[in-house]
Protein backbone atom coordinates (compact mmCIF):
# COMPACT_ATOMS: atom_id res chain seq x y z
CA UNK A 1 0.00 0.00 0.00
CA UNK A 2 1.63 3.41 -0.75
CA UNK A 3 -0.07 6.82 0.51
CA UNK A 4 0.41 9.48 -1.15
CA UNK A 5 0.20 12.63 0.62
CA UNK A 6 0.87 16.58 -0.06
CA UNK A 7 0.67 20.06 0.84
CA UNK A 8 -2.45 21.68 -0.55
CA UNK A 9 -1.93 25.02 -0.36
CA UNK A 10 1.20 23.84 -2.51
CA UNK A 11 -1.25 22.49 -5.18
CA UNK A 12 -3.53 25.84 -4.67
CA UNK A 13 -0.28 27.83 -5.44
CA UNK A 14 -0.01 26.13 -8.89
CA UNK A 15 -1.71 27.78 -11.88
CA UNK A 16 -4.52 26.64 -13.86
CA UNK A 17 -1.97 25.29 -16.98
CA UNK A 18 0.48 24.40 -14.22
CA UNK A 19 -1.80 21.96 -12.65
CA UNK A 20 -3.56 20.68 -15.53
CA UNK A 21 0.44 19.85 -16.43
CA UNK A 22 0.61 18.03 -12.97
CA UNK A 23 -2.48 16.28 -13.49
CA UNK A 24 -1.13 14.92 -16.98
CA UNK A 25 2.39 13.76 -16.09
CA UNK A 26 0.46 11.85 -12.74
CA UNK A 27 -2.36 10.08 -15.31
CA UNK A 28 0.46 9.41 -17.62
CA UNK A 29 2.43 7.29 -14.96
CA UNK A 30 -0.47 5.89 -13.14
CA UNK A 31 -1.49 4.58 -16.67
CA UNK A 32 2.12 2.80 -16.95
CA UNK A 33 2.20 1.27 -13.64
CA UNK A 34 -1.13 -0.01 -13.66
CA UNK A 35 -0.41 -0.90 -17.50
CA UNK A 36 2.40 -3.03 -16.30
CA UNK A 37 0.55 -4.41 -13.67
CA UNK A 38 2.44 -3.34 -10.71
CA UNK A 39 -0.23 -0.63 -9.29
CA UNK A 40 -3.72 -3.13 -9.08
CA UNK A 41 -5.88 -0.17 -8.11
CA UNK A 42 -6.31 3.34 -6.35
CA UNK A 43 -7.58 6.67 -5.89
CA UNK A 44 -7.39 10.19 -5.70
CA UNK A 45 -9.02 11.26 -2.88
CA UNK A 46 -11.16 14.82 -2.87
CA UNK A 47 -9.78 17.51 -0.94
CA UNK A 48 -9.31 17.87 2.75
CA UNK A 49 -12.06 20.16 3.08
CA UNK A 50 -14.40 17.30 2.74
CA UNK A 51 -12.39 15.22 5.19
CA UNK A 52 -14.41 14.20 8.31
CA UNK A 53 -13.01 12.34 11.01
CA UNK A 54 -15.82 9.76 13.03
CA UNK A 55 -13.70 9.09 16.55
CA UNK A 56 -14.67 5.76 18.57
CA UNK A 57 -14.26 5.75 21.98
CA UNK A 58 -13.91 2.55 24.22
CA UNK A 59 -17.53 2.86 25.22
CA UNK A 60 -19.27 2.50 22.13
CA UNK A 61 -19.58 6.71 21.73
CA UNK A 62 -19.00 8.08 18.15
CA UNK A 63 -17.86 11.56 17.99
CA UNK A 64 -17.77 13.30 14.88
CA UNK A 65 -15.63 16.04 13.71
CA UNK A 66 -14.90 18.78 10.87
CA UNK A 67 -11.41 17.77 9.61
CA UNK A 68 -8.88 14.94 8.70
CA UNK A 69 -7.70 13.13 12.17
CA UNK A 70 -4.45 14.35 11.86
CA UNK A 71 -3.99 18.04 11.52
CA UNK A 72 -0.63 19.14 9.55
CA UNK A 73 0.93 20.61 6.66
CA UNK A 74 0.76 17.28 4.72
CA UNK A 75 -2.76 15.73 3.71
CA UNK A 76 -3.53 12.27 2.60
CA UNK A 77 -4.88 12.95 -0.84
CA UNK A 78 -4.64 9.27 -2.33
CA UNK A 79 -3.47 6.11 -2.43
CA UNK A 80 -2.74 2.79 -4.48
CA UNK A 81 -2.53 -0.99 -3.70
CA UNK A 82 0.67 -1.89 -5.22
CA UNK A 83 1.87 -5.41 -6.51
CA UNK A 84 5.77 -5.89 -6.10
CA UNK A 85 8.13 -8.26 -5.12
CA UNK A 86 9.95 -6.75 -2.47
CA UNK A 87 10.42 -3.11 -1.33
CA UNK A 88 13.08 -1.99 -3.14
CA UNK A 89 10.66 -1.86 -6.36
CA UNK A 90 8.39 -0.72 -3.97
CA UNK A 91 10.49 2.38 -2.95
CA UNK A 92 11.50 2.79 -6.94
CA UNK A 93 7.82 2.98 -7.52
CA UNK A 94 7.30 5.58 -5.29
CA UNK A 95 10.74 7.57 -5.91
CA UNK A 96 9.76 8.18 -9.94
CA UNK A 97 6.01 9.90 -8.25
CA UNK A 98 6.13 12.79 -10.52
CA UNK A 99 4.53 15.35 -8.18
CA UNK A 100 6.54 17.14 -5.07
CA UNK A 101 4.42 14.93 -2.61
CA UNK A 102 5.25 12.52 0.77
CA UNK A 103 4.94 9.12 0.12
CA UNK A 104 4.54 6.03 2.75
CA UNK A 105 5.15 2.65 1.89
CA UNK A 106 3.51 -0.20 4.17
CA UNK A 107 2.80 -3.79 3.60
CA UNK A 108 -0.75 -5.17 3.22
CA UNK A 109 -1.85 -7.80 6.55
CA UNK A 110 -2.65 -10.57 4.32
CA UNK A 111 -4.95 -13.21 5.87
CA UNK A 112 -5.56 -16.79 3.94
CA UNK B 1 42.88 -35.00 23.37
CA UNK B 2 42.54 -31.14 22.29
CA UNK B 3 43.06 -28.61 25.36
CA UNK B 4 40.12 -27.10 26.16
CA UNK B 5 41.13 -23.40 26.07
CA UNK B 6 42.89 -24.25 23.02
CA UNK B 7 39.42 -25.30 21.84
CA UNK B 8 38.19 -21.92 22.97
CA UNK B 9 40.24 -19.91 21.49
CA UNK B 10 40.72 -20.97 18.11
CA UNK B 11 36.61 -21.25 17.72
CA UNK B 12 36.07 -17.81 18.75
CA UNK B 13 38.79 -16.79 16.36
CA UNK B 14 37.07 -18.99 13.59
CA UNK B 15 33.43 -17.59 14.21
CA UNK B 16 34.82 -13.81 14.34
CA UNK B 17 35.97 -14.59 11.02
CA UNK B 18 33.29 -16.83 9.95
CA UNK B 19 30.25 -15.97 11.70
CA UNK B 20 29.14 -13.33 8.85
CA UNK B 21 29.94 -15.65 5.79
CA UNK B 22 28.27 -18.78 7.27
CA UNK B 23 25.14 -16.44 8.31
CA UNK B 24 24.61 -14.91 5.04
CA UNK B 25 25.04 -18.28 3.39
CA UNK B 26 22.35 -19.38 5.73
CA UNK B 27 19.86 -16.94 4.77
CA UNK B 28 20.32 -17.22 1.29
CA UNK B 29 19.26 -20.60 1.43
CA UNK B 30 16.77 -20.25 4.14
CA UNK B 31 15.24 -16.90 3.64
CA UNK B 32 15.41 -16.43 7.39
CA UNK B 33 17.48 -14.63 9.33
CA UNK B 34 16.69 -16.01 13.07
CA UNK B 35 17.05 -19.21 12.24
CA UNK B 36 20.39 -18.94 10.46
CA UNK B 37 21.51 -17.50 13.19
CA UNK B 38 20.49 -20.27 15.48
CA UNK B 39 21.79 -23.04 13.34
CA UNK B 40 25.29 -21.13 13.43
CA UNK B 41 24.93 -20.90 17.33
CA UNK B 42 24.29 -24.65 17.14
CA UNK B 43 26.93 -25.60 15.21
CA UNK B 44 29.23 -23.56 17.48
CA UNK B 45 27.99 -25.47 20.46
CA UNK B 46 28.34 -28.40 18.55
CA UNK B 47 31.79 -27.82 17.62
CA UNK B 48 32.68 -27.09 21.46
CA UNK B 49 31.25 -30.60 22.18
CA UNK B 50 33.19 -32.44 19.20
CA UNK B 51 36.50 -30.66 18.95
CA UNK B 52 38.14 -31.16 22.33
CA UNK B 53 37.88 -35.05 21.69
CA UNK B 54 38.15 -35.54 18.07
CA UNK B 55 40.48 -32.57 17.49
CA UNK B 56 40.09 -29.49 16.06
CA UNK B 57 39.36 -30.15 11.88
CA UNK B 58 41.64 -28.84 9.49
CA UNK B 59 39.01 -26.27 8.08
CA UNK B 60 37.04 -25.06 10.76
CA UNK B 61 34.90 -23.16 8.79
CA UNK B 62 33.85 -25.73 6.44
CA UNK B 63 33.26 -27.98 9.70
CA UNK B 64 30.63 -25.26 11.16
CA UNK B 65 28.87 -25.03 7.88
CA UNK B 66 28.67 -28.61 7.12
CA UNK B 67 27.14 -28.68 10.61
CA UNK B 68 25.02 -25.79 10.58
CA UNK B 69 23.37 -26.87 6.98
CA UNK B 70 22.69 -30.52 8.47
CA UNK B 71 21.10 -28.90 11.37
CA UNK B 72 19.05 -26.81 8.87
CA UNK B 73 18.13 -29.91 7.11
CA UNK B 74 16.64 -30.98 10.10
CA UNK B 75 15.04 -28.28 11.50
CA UNK B 76 13.14 -28.18 7.79
CA UNK B 77 12.05 -31.65 8.28
CA UNK B 78 10.88 -30.99 11.79
CA UNK B 79 9.01 -28.14 10.60
CA UNK B 80 7.13 -29.67 7.38
CA UNK B 81 4.03 -30.01 8.49
CA UNK B 82 1.75 -29.85 5.60
CA UNK B 83 2.18 -31.66 2.43
CA UNK B 84 2.02 -29.04 -0.09
CA UNK B 85 4.89 -27.85 1.62
CA UNK B 86 6.98 -30.74 1.89
CA UNK B 87 7.71 -30.79 -1.70
CA UNK B 88 9.09 -27.12 -1.49
CA UNK B 89 11.19 -28.29 1.86
CA UNK B 90 12.66 -31.41 0.26
CA UNK B 91 13.35 -28.83 -2.90
CA UNK B 92 15.48 -26.54 -0.57
CA UNK B 93 17.01 -29.30 1.45
CA UNK B 94 18.31 -30.81 -1.45
CA UNK B 95 19.54 -27.64 -2.98
CA UNK B 96 21.59 -27.19 0.57
CA UNK B 97 23.18 -30.00 0.28
CA UNK B 98 24.22 -29.69 -3.26
CA UNK B 99 25.28 -26.39 -3.41
CA UNK B 100 26.79 -24.61 0.10
CA UNK B 101 30.13 -23.02 -0.93
CA UNK B 102 32.29 -22.37 2.22
CA UNK B 103 34.94 -20.44 0.19
CA UNK B 104 35.15 -18.50 -3.05
CA UNK B 105 33.16 -15.78 -4.48
CA UNK B 106 29.40 -17.38 -3.67
CA UNK B 107 30.18 -17.10 -0.18
CA UNK B 108 31.36 -12.93 -0.43
CA UNK B 109 28.79 -12.58 -2.44
CA UNK B 110 26.54 -13.65 -0.11
CA UNK B 111 27.96 -11.34 2.79
CA UNK B 112 27.44 -8.59 0.40
CA UNK B 113 24.15 -8.84 -0.04
CA UNK B 114 23.48 -9.13 4.14
CA UNK B 115 25.52 -6.24 4.33
CA UNK B 116 22.99 -4.14 1.91
CA UNK B 117 20.51 -5.78 3.56
CA UNK B 118 21.49 -4.64 7.25
CA UNK B 119 22.19 -0.96 5.80
CA UNK B 120 18.90 -0.95 4.19
CA UNK B 121 18.07 2.87 4.06
CA UNK B 122 14.11 1.78 5.72
CA UNK B 123 16.04 0.60 8.36
CA UNK B 124 16.96 3.45 10.86
CA UNK B 125 20.59 4.02 11.73
CA UNK B 126 20.92 2.49 15.43
CA UNK B 127 19.06 -0.60 13.62
CA UNK B 128 21.39 -0.80 10.97
CA UNK B 129 24.56 0.01 13.08
CA UNK B 130 23.38 -3.43 15.94
CA UNK B 131 22.45 -5.43 12.73
CA UNK B 132 26.03 -4.97 11.09
CA UNK B 133 28.21 -5.49 14.13
CA UNK B 134 26.15 -8.62 14.85
CA UNK B 135 25.45 -10.44 11.38
CA UNK B 136 28.29 -9.45 9.42
CA UNK B 137 30.62 -8.21 11.90
CA UNK B 138 30.11 -11.40 14.36
CA UNK B 139 29.99 -9.52 17.73
CA UNK B 140 27.47 -11.30 20.59
CA UNK B 141 24.42 -8.82 21.36
CA UNK B 142 26.42 -8.20 24.80
CA UNK B 143 29.18 -6.80 22.83
CA UNK B 144 27.27 -4.86 20.94
CA UNK B 145 25.46 -3.69 23.78
CA UNK B 146 28.73 -2.40 25.29
CA UNK B 147 30.00 -0.82 22.48
CA UNK B 148 27.40 1.34 22.16
CA UNK B 149 26.75 1.65 26.45
CA UNK B 150 23.45 1.09 26.24
CA UNK B 151 21.54 -1.83 27.98
CA UNK B 152 21.65 -5.55 26.24
CA UNK B 153 18.13 -5.61 26.37
CA UNK B 154 17.87 -2.20 24.34
CA UNK B 155 20.17 -3.72 21.61
CA UNK B 156 18.61 -7.09 21.48
CA UNK B 157 14.93 -5.36 20.90
CA UNK B 158 16.37 -3.15 18.31
CA UNK B 159 17.80 -6.40 16.22
CA UNK B 160 14.32 -8.29 16.51
CA UNK B 161 12.44 -4.87 15.23
CA UNK B 162 14.83 -4.56 12.47
CA UNK B 163 14.66 -8.52 11.54
CA UNK B 164 11.24 -8.34 12.04
CA UNK B 165 10.88 -5.01 9.24
CA UNK B 166 13.08 -6.57 7.29
CA UNK B 167 10.88 -9.48 6.79
CA UNK B 168 7.65 -7.96 7.24
CA UNK B 169 8.33 -5.12 4.39
CA UNK B 170 10.13 -7.75 2.73
CA UNK B 171 13.36 -5.27 2.58
CA UNK B 172 14.81 -7.72 -0.24
CA UNK B 173 18.74 -9.68 0.08
CA UNK B 174 20.11 -8.54 -2.69
CA UNK B 175 23.45 -6.12 -3.46
CA UNK B 176 21.58 -3.01 -5.03
CA UNK B 177 21.55 -2.18 -9.34
CA UNK B 178 23.85 -0.36 -10.85
CA UNK B 179 21.51 2.90 -10.73
CA UNK B 180 21.02 2.61 -6.87
CA UNK B 181 24.65 1.31 -5.85
CA UNK B 182 26.24 4.46 -5.35
CA UNK B 183 23.76 6.04 -2.83
CA UNK B 184 23.22 2.16 -1.38
CA UNK B 185 27.22 2.26 -1.12
CA UNK B 186 27.21 5.55 0.82
CA UNK B 187 25.00 4.26 3.02
CA UNK B 188 27.18 1.12 3.77
CA UNK B 189 30.04 3.40 4.42
CA UNK B 190 28.47 5.36 6.66
CA UNK B 191 27.20 2.80 8.91
CA UNK B 192 30.82 1.42 8.92
CA UNK B 193 32.55 5.16 9.84
CA UNK B 194 29.79 5.51 12.48
CA UNK B 195 30.75 2.45 13.81
CA UNK B 196 34.65 3.34 13.80
CA UNK B 197 33.94 6.52 15.18
CA UNK B 198 32.25 4.85 18.32
CA UNK B 199 35.36 3.26 18.70
CA UNK B 200 37.58 5.61 17.72
CA UNK B 201 36.51 8.73 19.67
CA UNK B 202 34.47 7.41 22.23
CA UNK B 203 36.68 7.57 25.42
CA UNK B 204 34.56 5.87 27.87
CA UNK B 205 34.55 2.01 28.57
CA UNK B 206 36.82 -0.20 28.18
CA UNK B 207 39.95 1.18 25.90
CA UNK B 208 40.76 -2.43 24.48
CA UNK B 209 37.25 -3.21 23.80
CA UNK B 210 36.83 0.52 21.69
CA UNK B 211 39.88 -0.42 20.04
CA UNK B 212 38.58 -3.75 18.82
CA UNK B 213 35.24 -1.97 17.85
CA UNK B 214 37.42 0.58 15.68
CA UNK B 215 39.13 -2.37 14.22
CA UNK B 216 36.20 -3.91 13.29
CA UNK B 217 35.02 -1.67 11.66
CA UNK B 218 38.18 -1.61 9.49
CA UNK B 219 37.92 -5.26 8.72
CA UNK B 220 34.57 -5.07 7.46
CA UNK B 221 35.68 -2.01 5.23
CA UNK B 222 38.28 -4.21 4.27
CA UNK B 223 36.03 -7.08 3.68
CA UNK B 224 34.07 -4.51 1.03
CA UNK B 225 37.04 -3.61 -0.68
CA UNK B 226 37.62 -7.28 -1.23
CA UNK B 227 34.18 -7.74 -2.70
CA UNK B 228 33.83 -4.24 -4.70
CA UNK B 229 37.45 -3.61 -5.84
CA UNK B 230 36.90 -1.10 -7.86
CA UNK B 231 34.42 1.58 -5.56
CA UNK B 232 37.41 4.80 -4.95
CA UNK B 233 35.36 5.45 -2.00
CA UNK B 234 35.65 2.22 -0.36
CA UNK B 235 39.14 2.36 -0.41
CA UNK B 236 39.09 6.34 0.84
CA UNK B 237 37.04 5.03 3.97
CA UNK B 238 39.65 1.99 4.78
CA UNK B 239 42.54 4.37 3.82
CA UNK B 240 40.99 7.36 6.30
CA UNK B 241 40.45 4.62 9.17
CA UNK B 242 43.74 3.21 8.77
CA UNK B 243 45.36 6.56 9.06
CA UNK B 244 43.40 7.12 12.12
CA UNK B 245 44.32 3.82 13.57
CA UNK B 246 48.48 4.41 13.14
CA UNK B 247 47.60 7.35 15.32
CA UNK B 248 45.89 5.50 18.15
CA UNK B 249 48.72 4.87 20.73
CA UNK B 250 49.39 8.83 20.86
CA UNK B 251 45.68 9.82 21.48
CA UNK B 252 45.71 8.72 24.85
CA UNK B 253 48.29 10.08 27.57
CA UNK B 254 49.83 7.78 30.37
CA UNK B 255 46.32 8.45 32.95
CA UNK B 256 44.17 7.41 29.91
CA UNK B 257 43.35 11.50 29.14
CA UNK B 258 42.72 12.49 25.49
CA UNK B 259 45.94 13.81 23.99
CA UNK B 260 45.09 16.38 21.48
CA UNK B 261 46.84 16.05 17.87
CA UNK B 262 48.79 19.48 18.53
CA UNK B 263 50.54 17.81 22.17
CA UNK B 264 50.20 14.15 20.53
CA UNK B 265 53.86 12.39 20.71
CA UNK B 266 54.47 12.16 16.73
CA UNK B 267 57.03 9.18 17.71
CA UNK B 268 54.37 7.05 18.55
CA UNK B 269 52.56 7.06 15.36
CA UNK B 270 53.01 4.21 13.33
CA UNK B 271 55.00 5.27 10.84
CA UNK B 272 55.23 2.09 8.17
CA UNK B 273 51.04 2.05 8.56
CA UNK B 274 50.68 5.78 7.75
CA UNK B 275 53.01 4.82 4.51
CA UNK B 276 50.91 2.01 4.07
CA UNK B 277 47.46 3.78 4.41
CA UNK B 278 48.88 6.75 1.63
CA UNK B 279 49.49 4.63 -1.01
CA UNK B 280 46.65 3.27 -0.52
CA UNK B 281 45.02 6.59 -0.76
CA UNK B 282 46.83 7.03 -3.82
CA UNK B 283 45.41 4.17 -5.60
CA UNK B 284 41.72 5.77 -4.66
CA UNK B 285 43.09 9.21 -6.37
CA UNK B 286 44.10 7.34 -9.97
CA UNK B 287 40.89 6.46 -10.23
CA UNK B 288 39.56 10.02 -10.55
CA UNK B 289 36.55 9.38 -8.87
CA UNK B 290 36.62 12.11 -5.53
CA UNK B 291 34.83 11.83 -2.61
CA UNK B 292 34.21 12.88 1.14
CA UNK B 293 35.71 9.92 2.40
CA UNK B 294 38.50 10.48 0.00
CA UNK B 295 39.11 13.67 0.65
CA UNK B 296 38.82 13.59 4.88
CA UNK B 297 41.76 10.64 4.31
CA UNK B 298 43.65 13.02 2.32
CA UNK B 299 43.85 15.66 4.59
CA UNK B 300 44.86 13.57 7.85
CA UNK B 301 47.42 12.25 5.16
CA UNK B 302 49.13 15.39 5.26
CA UNK B 303 48.63 15.90 9.30
CA UNK B 304 50.29 12.57 9.27
CA UNK B 305 52.95 12.95 7.30
CA UNK B 306 53.94 16.33 9.15
CA UNK B 307 56.78 16.06 11.32
CA UNK B 308 55.12 18.51 13.70
CA UNK B 309 51.88 20.72 14.26
CA UNK B 310 53.29 23.98 13.39
CA UNK B 311 55.25 22.80 10.31
CA UNK B 312 51.73 21.07 8.74
CA UNK B 313 51.02 22.28 5.21
CA UNK B 314 47.89 24.32 6.44
CA UNK B 315 47.50 25.62 2.84
CA UNK B 316 47.11 22.15 1.57
CA UNK B 317 44.46 21.41 4.39
CA UNK B 318 42.21 24.37 3.57
CA UNK B 319 42.06 23.67 -0.01
CA UNK B 320 40.90 19.75 0.70
CA UNK B 321 38.59 21.13 3.16
CA UNK B 322 37.23 23.94 0.27
CA UNK B 323 36.98 20.81 -1.87
CA UNK B 324 35.53 18.30 0.54
CA UNK B 325 32.57 21.91 1.10
CA UNK B 326 31.88 21.48 -2.14
CA UNK B 327 30.67 17.81 -1.80
CA UNK B 328 29.43 18.11 1.60
CA UNK B 329 28.22 21.54 2.20
CA UNK B 330 27.45 21.23 5.89
CA UNK B 331 28.30 23.49 9.28
CA UNK B 332 30.68 21.15 10.45
CA UNK B 333 32.96 20.98 7.73
CA UNK B 334 32.94 24.69 7.63
CA UNK B 335 33.84 25.00 11.66
CA UNK B 336 36.68 22.28 10.75
CA UNK B 337 37.72 24.41 7.72
CA UNK B 338 37.81 27.46 9.83
CA UNK B 339 40.09 25.33 12.33
CA UNK B 340 42.45 25.44 9.26
CA UNK B 341 41.87 28.60 8.37
CA UNK B 342 43.21 30.06 12.27
CA UNK B 343 46.60 28.36 11.44
CA UNK B 344 46.93 29.41 8.05
CA UNK B 345 45.66 32.73 8.22
CA UNK B 346 45.17 33.53 11.67
CA UNK B 347 42.27 33.51 14.45
CA UNK B 348 40.80 36.37 14.04
CA UNK B 349 40.06 35.16 10.31
CA UNK B 350 39.12 32.20 11.11
CA UNK B 351 36.64 33.93 13.87
CA UNK B 352 35.10 35.53 11.11
CA UNK B 353 34.32 32.11 9.39
CA UNK B 354 32.96 30.75 12.55
CA UNK B 355 30.30 33.33 14.11
CA UNK B 356 28.19 33.07 11.23
CA UNK B 357 27.94 29.35 12.33
CA UNK B 358 26.38 29.71 15.48
CA UNK B 359 22.54 29.25 14.26
CA UNK B 360 23.31 25.69 13.19
CA UNK B 361 25.81 24.53 15.27
CA UNK B 362 24.35 25.62 18.66
CA UNK B 363 24.02 22.46 20.26
CA UNK B 364 27.28 21.38 19.06
CA UNK B 365 30.62 21.06 21.97
CA UNK B 366 32.92 20.75 19.66
CA UNK B 367 31.71 24.54 18.28
CA UNK B 368 32.00 26.31 21.02
CA UNK B 369 34.96 24.76 22.04
CA UNK B 370 36.56 26.06 18.77
CA UNK B 371 35.14 29.42 19.32
CA UNK B 372 36.40 29.65 22.95
CA UNK B 373 40.18 28.59 21.79
CA UNK B 374 39.71 31.38 18.88
CA UNK B 375 38.26 33.78 21.28
CA UNK B 376 41.36 33.49 23.69
CA UNK B 377 44.00 33.74 20.99
CA UNK B 378 42.21 37.19 19.95
CA UNK B 379 42.59 38.10 23.89
CA UNK B 380 38.86 37.55 24.41
CA UNK B 381 39.33 35.78 27.32
CA UNK B 382 36.15 36.47 28.92
CA UNK B 383 33.92 35.23 26.03
CA UNK B 384 36.16 32.41 25.68
CA UNK B 385 35.84 31.27 29.34
CA UNK B 386 31.67 31.52 28.72
CA UNK B 387 32.24 29.87 25.20
CA UNK B 388 34.35 26.91 27.24
CA UNK B 389 31.53 26.22 29.77
CA UNK B 390 28.56 26.57 27.04
CA UNK B 391 30.91 23.23 25.83
CA UNK B 392 31.13 21.26 29.01
CA UNK B 393 27.55 21.74 29.30
CA UNK B 394 26.77 20.35 26.09
CA UNK B 395 29.16 17.10 26.44
CA UNK B 396 28.89 13.55 28.25
CA UNK B 397 31.78 12.47 27.39
CA UNK B 398 34.33 12.71 30.75
CA UNK B 399 37.95 12.84 28.76
CA UNK B 400 36.61 15.84 26.88
CA UNK B 401 34.72 17.20 30.24
CA UNK B 402 38.29 16.85 32.03
CA UNK B 403 39.70 19.08 29.23
CA UNK B 404 37.13 21.53 29.45
CA UNK B 405 37.03 21.79 32.62
CA UNK B 406 40.90 22.23 32.86
CA UNK B 407 40.66 25.02 30.56
CA UNK B 408 38.38 26.98 32.45
CA UNK B 409 40.33 26.55 35.22
CA UNK B 410 43.46 27.38 33.96
CA UNK B 411 41.29 30.61 32.21
CA UNK B 412 43.63 31.62 29.89
CA UNK B 413 46.47 29.48 29.03
CA UNK B 414 44.35 26.46 28.10
CA UNK B 415 45.58 24.18 24.57
CA UNK B 416 44.03 24.33 21.03
CA UNK B 417 40.59 22.07 20.89
CA UNK B 418 41.76 20.60 17.45
CA UNK B 419 41.35 17.24 16.17
CA UNK B 420 42.12 14.29 17.77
Amino acid sequence: MMLIAGSEEAWDRLGPEESQQMMERIGGWWGEHHAAGRIIEGHQLQSVATATTVRRDGDGQATVTDGPFMEGKEVVGGYGILDVADLDEAIAIASSWPAPDVLEIRPIVERD
Amino acid sequence: MTDRSIVDERLAEVLRDERGRLTAALVRILGDWDAAEELVQDAAVAALGHWPTDGIPENPGAWLMTTARRKGVDRLRRRARYRERMEQLTREATRMSAHVPTEGAMGADDRLRLLFTCCHPALNREAQIALTLRTIGGLETPAVARAFLVPEATIAQRLVRAKRKIRDAAIPYRVPEAAELPGRLQEVLRVLYLIFNEGYLASTGDASERRDLARDAEWLTSLVLRLMPDEAEVIGLLALMRLHLARFDARFGPDGSLVLMPDQDRSRWDRSAITDATQLLARAERMNRPGSFQLQAAIVAVHASSPSWATTNWSAIVELYDALQRLEPTPVVALNRALAVAERDGPAVALAAVEPLSDRLDGYHLFHAARAELLRRVGRPADARAADERALDLTANPAERRLLAARIAQAGSGRSEGPT
